[in-house]
């Protein structure tokens, strides 16, 4: 028989004004086993534990339980508090009588016959726990970053600074990210490229870090310490031993119409080609589709250029297959697609812009050499409207419900420079609200009004219809509440910037979670803003929520660190929360191999003596390092032969017991 | 009928003298001339008593967990619809494919006994098979009715007359496939309001005797040691307050099943009762194929079965839960 002790912390008033504690405390004493029960304000502070602790002594006790918050809250704590007066830790078991109990309930007599019911089934769970040790597993010294953006290659950076290996992979053929395209960033207005090259080339050059270009993570296994990546190296028909990044053989390619994407598509490139002048690794790729000698099978003009011998078709994908410690995703974002904003004629008119394409046009790497001329007659636009929020804080099905976070400073920033080079062009800003929460950003906008002149206007767009070469924008001043008609020569638009696509494969791959809008979830929005819910998986950058740059960079590190802790010990503590397979009951189906998402059963023959009958028999065996205790096996084996330690059927049905009673 | 059978006598023997076969599992005459009962035969002689004909309803999949562990080879018979569940069995790593051999044998559909009884055949001695009339003796005479009318339901229900897995087959007359409803007694009930549907299964499993002959022949039920018979898994044989208390061992049975069963109906077949369990069963081959494609447990020994493997273009739970759920 266990001796448990029941602590019931008031949390503050967060349990206690909408418990009875004490009645809890009362109904504990009548529980099977229960031989002390206590209320106390705050169970996690020093002299809570303590109290814990000494009745532990005192009484004796083999078994407690805590109702108070969440378990992913205090759970370690107060096992660390038992194991310090010599109780194993897995015999205190948490009640959660606040996020499930006196924070969704008003009636303080239904809130605490809930806690009592809480209560009881954790005591019923802690009559049948048993005392359970961790093993230990060893860490793989390496991390992989997957995406090799501003938000990539800064962690890679980092743990490469702290003496780790790390690897960046790369879906485009050049890391460099998004910034890579930006023309200047706020709030100093320093050269977009000027900062970030460097960081590229440095990455490059790290003897720590190995960059897999144009490369896709095709599945992941293993868990914390110990992941195992399958890598696809995407065939890029030149062998980059060879190539010298000459660009030679982009200059005789001669198809020459495919989309350049570096320029978000505003001009075109060859189809062997290199994305642009300071791309890591410099290499030139083949666009298959673009490819004459793909399509046709003639051609070869590249292949007779080349004089280090580079180019070669027969290249196929390559699979590598590589372990790391740690992973880091940094997958980025996209502007979202405008085909569903008819309103702004976006589709129908080229005059009418995105952001992002506009610092490909102010950008002196750009389709226009730097010099702002509007697409479709290459003149210089007079006056300019800017469009805010164009699918961000939306209600609408294309619209994204959140605030893009970065379109008010940018615009703020491209309204500036566009004043500061052409001083005759009239800028015009229409937002909803302007946020400019961040070091100088406040005052950085304040620029744009005062300094420069732009014309903030508060309300929406309705309308942009071509009108007589121009653009006539319909729009509304909310502020002297009426109607604005503007004839624009170039419209630009904010628009939303969402997830990369690959970000929820991702998640799903590396069995962490994702959010309604598909940015991948943290593990506490304040407490543990860079680590995943899934052990040894880490965020940086955008995929994890809308940011700027300083951000992202400050994300990046704090996630590298976070690495580095990792990758810092030898061995981790695995979880002791495994399954295991009664041998007995085992019939050897494979079911649980099957549902197993970590690969940690497997399968033996072995002589087993069932009550005197001696045979082999193909039985599942469970790796306990693998294993990450979610229980899909236990649910999937027919004969009940599998059961998870710390979870146990018996323990389940007693606590299921225990609440129906 | 009477054509294949010989045949299948012939080739046991036959097999049996090369040393091909170390013995021959099959059907043999029972303590009724209706109720033919597997069996397994070791010699030429003993295979005399070899019987196939419109009662070879058992399905022999089963016991090969057993007879293929033994030393040596043993020929075994099967049906097209006991080849599926031969399938899933190997699937499930429980028989070893090669101590086995297997002659699929033509199947013109199985007589139910009760419903010829009912049809006048009392007293029966034995049954005629044209393929499309049954002439029954009976002590009193003989009575000739449809074949098609005195089907089991497994059969009425039929999956197909191709066998799935095979070494050699006999086939004397081909079968034609007719288009069979399967689902239609599932739609039946889905159509119920919660509260009739609640009533029916009520009605139905109220009746459950717990004899666990359901269990006891389903091929899909090859536990070493069944849940129901393990005091540890605290749903062990206990006494009922209430017979309803029963629902629970069958719907936890097609739970267990679920994804397994291959719906040869042997569960329905055996039942004392009469309870239609095979539309427990056929609600989750349903539900399954609507939910994540087309799937017959069985039909292969390799493929991944729905319930056991995950992709990312699995149904989310709240489509099914739609589509489940009390409307």
């Amino acid at each position: 028989m266990q001796k448990i002790g029941v602590f019931i912390c008031w949390c503050g008033s967060n349990i206690a004004a909408t418990v009875d504690v004490k009645k809890v405390a009362e109904a504990a004493l009548r529980e099977p086993g229960v031989v002390f029960s206590a209320d106390y304000q705050y169970m996690c502070s020093e002299s809570g534990q303590r109290l814990m602790k000494d009745t532990i002594k005192e009484k004796g006790l083999t078994g407690v339980v805590v109702c108070s918050c969440s378990p992913r809250m205090h759970e370690a704590t107060f096992r660390k508090a038992a194991e310090s007066c010599g109780l194993n830790p897995y015999m205190v078991e948490i009640a959660n009588i606040r996020e499930h109990c006196s924070w969704i309930h008003k009636d303080i007599e239904e809130a605490t016959e809930k806690a009592v019911i809480l209560m009881r089934a954790a005591v019923a769970k802690v009559n049948l726990n048993q005392s359970l040790t961790a093993g230990k597993s060893d860490v793989v010294k390496r991390a992989l970053v997957i995406g090799g953006g501003i938000a990539g290659i800064q962690t890679a950076l980092d743990i490469a600074e702290a003496g780790y290996e790390v690897d960046i992979v790369e879906k485009k053929p050049t890391i460099g990210g998004k910034m890579a395209e930006l023309d200047k960033t706020f709030p100093t207005l320093d050269c977009s490229a000027c900062i970030l090259t460097p960081k590229m080339v440095d990455a490059a050059a790290h003897e720590k870090i190995k960059i897999y270009a144009y490369s896709e993570v095709e599945k992941v296994s293993g868990f914390v310490g110990n992941f195992t990546a399958t890598i696809r190296k995407k065939a890029r028909y030149v062998n980059e031993n060879l190539c010298t990044g000459c660009g030679l053989c982009t200059e005789k390619c001669p198809s020459r119409k495919a989309p350049n994407e570096f320029n978000e598509g505003l001009n075109t490139r060859s189809a062997i080609y290199i994305p642009f002048a300071q791309a890591v690794p410099k290499l030139a790729v083949i666009d298959p589709a673009a490819c004459i000698h793909f399509k046709t099978g003639k051609c070869g003009l590249c292949e007779k250029t080349c004089d280090a011998k580079a180019i070669d078709y027969n290249q196929k994908d390559e699979l590598i297959e590589r372990r790391y410690g740690a992973i880091v995703v940094a997958t980025g974002f996209n502007v979202i697609k405008l085909d569903n904003f008819e309103e702004y004629g976006y589709a129908a008119n080229p005059d009418v812009i995105t952001s992002l394409e506009l610092e490909r046009l102010m950008n002196a790497a750009g389709p226009t050499g730097g010099t702002l001329l509007r697409p479709s007659d290459k003149t210089h636009p007079k006056k300019i409207v800017f469009v805010q929020c164009v699918g961000s804080r939306g209600q609408r099905p294309c619209d994204k419900p959140y605030c893009s976070k970065i379109c008010c400073m940018y615009t703020a920033k491209h309204s500036m420079l566009i004043r500061e080079k052409y001083p005759d062009t009239e800028v015009y800003v229409f937002y909803i609200d302007v946020r400019t929460p961040g070091k100088n950003f406040e005052e950085f906008y304040r620029r744009a009004v005062e300094q420069y002149g732009v014309h903030y206007i508060k309300g929406q767009v309705g309308k942009v219809a071509e009108n007589e070469g121009k653009l006539r924008v319909y729009g509304s001043d909310l502020l002297l509440n009426e109607q604005v008609v503007i004839d624009a020569d170039l419209v630009v638009l904010a628009a939303a910037i969402e997830p990369d696509e690959s970000a929820k494969k991702i998640a799903t791959m590396l069995t962490t979670s994702i959010d309604t809008n598909n940015f991948l979830t943290e593990a506490h929005p304040k407490l543990r803003p860079v680590e995943s819910a899934t052990a040894g998986i880490f965020l940086s950058g955008v995929c994890q929520g809308p940011k700027d740059i300083p951000e992202t960079v400050a994300q990046a590190s704090a996630a590298a660190v976070k690495v580095v802790g990792l990758l810092a010990k030898d061995q981790i503590t695995c979880n002791p929360c495994v399954a295991r397979s009664d041998e007995l009951l085992c019939n050897g189906c494979s079911a649980c191999e099957k549902v197993c998402p970590y690969g940690a059963i497997s399968y033996m023959d072995k002589e087993v003596n069932d009550h005197g009958k001696r045979e082999v028999r193909r039985l599942a065996y469970v790796n306990e390092a693998v294993c990450q205790g979610c229980g899909a096996c236990t649910v999937a084996c027919p004969s009940g032969a599998m059961d998870l330690k710390g979870f146990t059927n018996k323990q389940i049905m007693a606590e299921v017991d225990a609440i129906c009673r | 009928m009477q054509k294949v059978a010989e045949i299948a006598q012939k080739r046991a023997i036959q097999l049996l003298n090369q040393g091909a076969v170390n013995r021959v599992l099959g059907w043999k005459k029972g303590e009724f001339p209706y109720d033919e009962t597997p069996a397994v035969f070791a010699s030429a002689d003993e295979l005399k008593d070899f019987v196939y004909d419109s009662f070879s309803s058992p399905n022999l999949s089963k016991y090969l967990i057993e007879e293929s562990r033994k030393e040596g080879k043993v020929l075994a018979f099967l049906k097209p619809c006991d080849t599926y569940s031969f399938n899933q069995l190997i699937k499930e790593h429980r028989v070893n494919r090669e101590n086995v051999y297997i002659i699929g044998i033509e199947c013109g559909g199985m007589i139910d006994v009760v419903t010829l009884k009912n049809r006048g055949a009392v007293g029966l001695t034995g049954a005629d098979d044209d393929g499309e009339n049954i002439t029954a003796h009976t002590l009193y005479g003989d009575v000739k009715v449809r074949k098609e009318e005195v089907l089991l339901e497994k059969c009425q229900a039929c999956k197909g007359k191709k066998h799935v897995i095979y070494d050699e087959l006999i086939i004397v007359n081909p079968q034609d496939e007719k288009p069979r409803d399967r689902f239609a007694g599932v739609e039946a009930i889905e159509a119920m309001t919660p509260q009739e549907r609640f009533d029916f299964w009520r009605a139905q499993l109220s009746k459950c005797i717990r004899c666990n002959a359901c269990r006891n022949i389903c091929p899909a039920c090859s536990c070493l040691q069944c849940v129901f018979d393990n005091p540890k898994s605290g749903v062990a044989s206990k006494a009922s307050p209430d017979t309803f208390e029963e629902q629970l061992y069958h719907i936890i049975r097609a739970f267990h099943v679920a994804g397994r069963c291959t719906d040869c109906g042997e569960c329905s077949r055996v039942c004392p009762q009469d309870i239609p369990l095979h539309l427990l069963n056929r609600k989750f081959i349903k539900d399954m194929s609507a939910f994540y494609g087309e799937y017959k447990a069985g039909e292969d020994s390799e493929t991944r079965p729905p319930l056991v493997d995950f992709s990312k273009d699995d149904v989310e739970p709240c489509i099914i839960s739609d589509k489940g759920g009390d409307r």
